[in-house]
């Protein structure tokens, strides 16, 4: 049975219709993330699962029980909150007791049950330090460890990692999915940042204007993206877009954007049968236009370099292609400095082809 | 020509040292980089140039002349804040125009030069309307238009992206080295973030807790990182660090961190004569490990899956050997499963080290 089941949920705030029909279902040890940018519903539907929202409609079902009437401590569901929460003049005891004390549970259990989730979190050797005394790392853990105490059936994770600097997340990132693995109780988790929820999800939910535009696993989501905006907002850089015309013969079939034009012939007929119009968009991740300093493949295509962000094993080179710009991904090649001429090799394997008009994916 | 030169500054606020005889030469033209984490002194250091901040002890030259004496007016500097003084109530034009209205420049010229200002940056859209319609990135050029208008020869900005969405920086990051090359302007530029300090950098300072540990090009701070500082700071994910010490196994020489070790036979001796202990610290880039599912003759160490992080086009694999945790590159076609045995083989020739109580590379 799922642990999470969210069924047509809708929620309208005046005029706004902020959620307007988001399903989903979240099973056991599964983590989904629900991914957007700022304003796309996401932080609305965790909250109407958390019960700190009432949906304008739809159900939302906790291990098989409709809890839409269910108060939010009642609900079995545990919280963790943007920048964690945690009381700064408590011990790590005390802010992991917390739930149990408000729940008035007698004082040998809260002892017991403390002690059982600061060795789950790894926390036992600081429980008599003060909140305001903890590192990052050790506030994540004792936020993680208070949401687990009462045995939620379901944690809910709100952008927890959104307002620490670049080095530490990535350090809390690696932490939070071990701490998950651990855990392993079923989590619904809430980012604007890509790459938080490609590395933490099992599962994610692309949401736009209230809707979810389409669900499934981390690869799934980047490797076969069904829209524009799916492909367009996961991956980092952005997957080039080119706009072009699908050009077609006897002989062959090309996509066309002023000078650029692409061979296409074995995709032929599935672009075919499955485009609406002629005006499709060609979508290329950069890690998938390699580089070349010789011309050693004959497809290879000229272009010349712009601009060099190196950014560690691999560098992001901004390339002139007859007048498109074109982002490739790949080792740093010490020739190829602003201006150079090189050869570009689109892996055709990796296209992925868009209806312009109803920007899904047709290839 | 030098564009700006810091030497041997210091500053404290109360008893806390924020700058210690912190030196930086900074070239005509050239897009340099403060990089460090939060409180590593970045704005204090940005302040000290613009002149808001008079530094206990030290000289900061523009040119060839000392400034420690010239009002923040008069450097012919340009900041941009973290969080941009943009008045909400006039529009787009009327905040732009502002530094020139001050100087009592003549109404024609004033719209000459915003409206120039303006089309580079992509705002023209933008004059009519107030600041209260602007998305984060629009605001962020304004005031940015706001400082060019002024045309200084030295461009500050204090965390420019630390407030846009992670894809908006993606973009934004690339517009501002492009018009850093346009203008022909000597740009500082601090961030917390070394992807973002890699990508737009010509060069960059490394900088924690006032001290600046390197400086130098995204390719030689990568590559040839001079402390254990500077080597966790630039990439990720971040070098995997592991106490061991220098010894002789037969007629071989190795780094031995007792649950794995690498060969070193070749640079031994440097190794020896330059650190003068067998303390050592060990630093191997994730990209520079390769896991291998059977065991090869020798060179190679068991481990478990202990964690995996989808990035998209690659993987990040986390391993436990012994009692460390090493993160390792794999590409995404491969299949781990928690727990699996496997077994990692490093790059010798690419192994850091670095002494352990001093945490500077040798040889």
């Amino acid at each position: 049975m799922p642990k999470l089941v969210v069924k047509n949920i809708r929620k309208v705030f005046g005029t706004f219709e902020a959620v307007k029909d988001v399903s989903f279902q979240v099973e056991e040890k599964e983590t989904l993330c629900l991914l957007g940018p700022s304003g796309c519903g996401k932080t609305t539907t965790l909250r109407i699962i958390a019960g700190l929202e009432v949906p304008t409609s739809g159900e939302v079902f906790v291990d098989g029980v409709l809890v839409n009437d269910v108060p939010p401590q009642k609900r079995q569901i545990g919280l963790v909150f943007q920048d964690y929460a945690i009381f700064p003049h408590l011990s790590v005891f005390e802010n992991i007791a917390y739930g149990l004390r408000v729940r008035k549970m007698p004082e040998a259990q809260i002892e017991r049950k403390v002690h059982e989730t600061a060795a789950l979190v790894d926390v036992e050797g600081i429980l008599d330090v003060p909140g305001k005394k903890l590192g990052l790392s050790e506030m994540q853990r004792v936020a993680v460890g208070r949401s687990i105490t009462l045995d939620p059936k379901l944690l809910l994770l709100d952008e927890p990692l959104s307002n620490i600097d670049a080095k530490a997340r990535e350090r809390m990132r690696a932490e939070l999915g071990k701490l998950q693995k651990e855990i392993g109780i079923a989590t619904v988790y809430v980012t604007h940042d890509q790459l938080e929820a490609m590395t933490l999800a099992d599962r994610i939910a692309v949401m736009r204007n209230g809707l979810i535009e389409q669900i499934g696993t981390t690869s799934e989501i980047y490797d076969s993206a069904r829209t524009l905006f799916v492909a367009n907002f996961i991956g980092s850089p952005s997957m080039n877009q080119i706009d072009c015309e699908f050009v077609y013969d006897e002989e062959q079939a090309i996509l066309k954007s002023g000078g650029f034009s692409l061979d296409i012939t074995e995709f032929a007929e599935t672009i075919r049968d499955r485009s609406k119009g002629k005006e499709l968009v060609l979508g290329i991740r950069p890690e998938n236009v390699s580089l070349d300093i010789e011309k050693t493949d004959p497809k290879a295509i000229e272009a010349e370099v712009q601009l060099v962000e190196p950014v560690g094993a691999k560098s992001i080179y901004h390339l002139k292609i007859s007048g498109l710009t074109v982002l490739a991904k790949d080792y740093p090649m010490p020739e190829a400095n602003v201006g150079v001429k090189v050869w570009a090799t689109f892996n055709k394997d990796k296209l992925h082809l868009f209806d312009k008009k109803t920007e899904e994916a047709i290839l | 020509m030098v564009g700006l030169r810091l030497v041997d500054i210091s500053k404290k606020a109360g008893k806390r040292q924020i700058l210690k005889n912190t030196s930086v030469e900074i070239l005509d033209r050239e897009l340099f980089v403060i990089a460090g984490p939060p409180g590593a002194g970045k704005t204090t250091l940005l302040k000290i140039i613009a002149g808001l901040i008079v530094p206990d002890e030290g000289k900061v030259y523009i040119g060839d002349q000392m400034v420690n004496a010239v009002p923040p007016s008069d450097r012919d500097v340009g900041m941009v804040f973290e969080v941009p003084p943009i008045y909400p109530n006039r529009t787009g034009f009327e905040n732009v125009a502002f530094p020139l209205e001050i100087k009592k420049m003549n109404a024609d010229s004033i719209k000459e030069r915003v409206e120039e200002v303006a089309g580079l940056l992509q705002i023209t859209h933008l004059l009519d309307r107030k600041p209260t319609t602007y998305s984060g990135g629009e605001l962020q050029r304004v005031a940015l238009a706001r400082v060019l208008v002024r045309k200084p020869r030295i461009l500050l900005l204090d965390e420019p992206l630390k407030n846009l969405d992670a894809k908006i920086r993606e973009t934004t990051r690339v517009e501002l080295k492009r018009l850093q090359r346009e203008f022909g302007i000597t740009m500082v530029f601090s961030t917390h973030d070394q992807l973002e300090a890699t990508a737009v950098g010509d060069r960059i300072a490394v900088i924690n807790e006032g001290i600046i540990e390197q400086t130098g090009a995204p390719e030689e701070l990568y590559n040839s990182p001079k402390t254990v500082f500077a080597a966790r700071f630039i990439g990720s994910p971040t070098m995997n660090l592991a106490e061991c010490v220098l010894k002789q196994m037969g007629d071989r020489w190795v780094l031995d961190a007792s649950d794995f070790n690498i060969d070193v036979t070749m640079r031994a001796q440097a190794i020896e004569s330059e650190a003068m202990t067998s303390e050592l610290l060990l630093g191997v880039r994730p990209e520079d490990i390769t896991l291998l599912n059977s065991p090869e003759n020798s060179g190679c160490f068991e481990g478990r899956v202990e964690l995996m992080q989808n990035f998209g086009d690659e993987r990040v694999v986390t391993i436990r050997v012994g009692k460390v945790s090493l993160n390792s590159l794999a590409v995404k076609e491969r299949v781990f499963k928690y727990g699996q045995k496997v077994y990692v083989k490093f790059k010798e020739e690419k192994a850091h080290v670095f002494h352990r109580k001093t945490g500077i590379a040798v040889a």
